[in-house]
């Protein structure tokens, strides 16, 4: 859109006053594709440590450990619930023998006992 | 001015004056104002370098500093959230249908252009997430530890939702309108994002259908080609690549309007931290906040005359008073209200004070909205870290 178009919108949105929406000159909407290339997860990593193997194959399926490493500092039971949250509502097909070792990890690496 | 401790630049130890900001990311990572802040800047599809909050799904935030540039939030530089893994990375305009179903006399499937028969409006609103500046809610919950840059202001070119209803034609029937668009789990298990509007809402006469932002396309990130626009609600209900509109005979109960997105139904939508047990509704409209984006937390003045710049919005109503506090919130005084872009988008104001050398100033920014609503310093709390509308302060030495 040119500046000139730009500003007759602009001119339009004051003019009208109470109403937010204004008139104004047709922009054509989209054609064609727009690709784009994900960077994944950016070189991001769980943190080594006891259970860390159950976390990569149960976790990294979704969501990139950032969404892990990012929280404040969780408690065993907060992080129970985060677990069992993913299970329950998010349909993560995870065992329930492996649920203990994750939550383990969780607390030792990100959280608090 | 430096760059206050709450806004550096890691390692950068760059300096800039107000209003100069960097119109480029000066380095790799930034440090939040919270424990475990510590974020990485990257550049993203169609993206200048931004916060990256997590990379997969991506959640982007902007950095605070771009807020002073203009009243438009720059497409390149506008945060960014998805919640499911699956988010299609190539999207076919010319292909692209929205499925008009349900309580309908008649099912459509539209084109974009199909869509851009109807008449064409704008809108110029704030899109902010419910979990803005989550991480700063005290005591902190779980969920995505965004700072306050998980919002942006831009001005939305689309059809209204309404001439799209009324071309399907609603039976007397319909009560919600749900939404959902392109992405998707990689289980089946996993519910599809969807959100849903009550009829009298989805008609109102400033939501559109948009395929243009900021007087170009969408980036993919924010919803290419076509995403719902809710002027003054939170952006949980601003469907990115929009592809399906369902109409409703009863209240939506899919797990993302019954579970997720809800805040207490209590007075200030408020609880004690630890509470169980109490009733919620689906989160709605947007509280009332305003920030001072000339200088950050930290600032170090020189004396003299200091010009304060900053925004206020709220859910629609628009701003009617913004007021500063040199002194923590003990006495005001008046900001002047800049060029009025509609009552849904950010205001910027302006105010001076003189710096006294050899003082410390609390800074704080309050605004009142046209509706009456305004700004507490220390609002109430709510386990998803929902609303946050807290008086802003700006700790600032002058030398």
């Amino acid at each position: 859109m040119t500046k000139r178009t730009i500003s007759i919108a602009l001119a339009c949105v004051a003019a009208f006053g109470a109403s937010a929406l204004a008139a104004a000159p047709k922009t054509a909407p989209p054609h064609g594709k727009a690709t784009i290339a994900l960077p994944g997860d950016a070189g991001m990593a769980f943190k080594p440590g006891p259970g860390v193997a159950a976390v990569q194959a149960n976790c990294l399926t979704c969501h990139s450990s950032a969404y892990v490493s990012t929280q404040p500092v969780l408690s065993k039971a907060q992080w129970t619930a985060e677990v069992t949250k993913m299970k329950n509502v998010y349909g993560a097909p995870i065992a329930d023998d492996a649920v203990p070792a994750i939550v383990d990890y969780l607390t030792a690496a990100y959280g608090k006992p | 001015m430096e760059l206050g401790r709450r806004r550096f630049l890691a390692g950068t130890g760059a300096a800039f004056a107000a209003g100069a900001l960097p119109a480029r990311a000066l380095a790799d990572a930034v440090q939040l104002p919270f424990a475990n802040g510590e974020r990485p800047l990257m550049a993203f599809p169609q993206k200048r370098p931004l916060i990256v909050l997590t990379p997969r799904p991506p959640q982007l935030e902007t950095p605070f500093a771009l807020f002073d540039q203009g009243v438009y939030t720059p497409n390149d530089a506008f945060f960014v959230r998805w919640h499911l893994p699956g988010i299609p990375q190539e999207v076919d305009a010319t292909a692209h249908r929205i499925a008009v179903t349900g309580e309908v006399n008649q099912s459509l499937s539209l084109s974009l252009d199909d869509l851009a028969k109807l008449p064409q409006v704008e809108v110029t609103a704030v899109n902010q997430c419910s979990g803005n500046s989550r991480a700063l809610q005290a005591p902190r919950v779980p969920g995505g530890q965004w700072d306050n840059g998980a919002m942006g202001n831009a001005r939305w070119t689309g059809v209204r939702l309404r001439d799209v209803l009324d071309r399907a034609g609603l039976k007397p029937t319909a009560k919600q309108v749900q939404f959902r668009g392109l992405d998707h789990g990689v289980f089946p298990a996993t519910p599809d994002f969807r959100k849903s509007l009550d009829v009298d809402v989805a008609r109102g006469d400033d939501v559109i259908v948009a395929y243009a932002m900021n007087g170009a396309p969408l980036p993919v990130l924010n919803g290419y080609p076509v995403r719902l626009v809710v002027p003054g609600w939170y952006s949980t209900y601003w469907v990115k690549m929009l592809s399906a509109i369902t109409v409703l005979d009863h209240a939506d109960d899919n797990f993302w309007m019954k579970t997720a997105y809800r805040i207490p139904d209590t007075p200030d939508n408020s609880v004690v931290p630890g509470s169980t047990g109490f009733a919620t509704i689906p989160i709605n409209r947007m509280r009332v906040r305003s920030f001072v984006t000339s200088l950050a937390d930290g600032a170090k003045l020189g004396a003299g005359p200091v010009e304060l710049r900053g925004i206020a919005f709220d859910g629609g109503s628009g701003i009617k008073r913004v007021e500063i506090s040199t002194d923590n919130g003990t006495t005001w005084r008046d900001a002047a209200l800049e060029q009025d872009y509609g009552k849904y988008s950010f205001r910027r104001w302006h105010a001076s004070f003189n710096a006294a050398r050899g003082t410390a100033y609390t800074l704080a920014v309050r605004a009142t909205a046209n509706d009456g609503a305004t700004q507490q310093a220390a609002p109430g709390w709510n386990p998803s870290g929902y609303l946050r509308n807290a008086i802003e302060t700006y700790k600032a030495t002058v030398a």
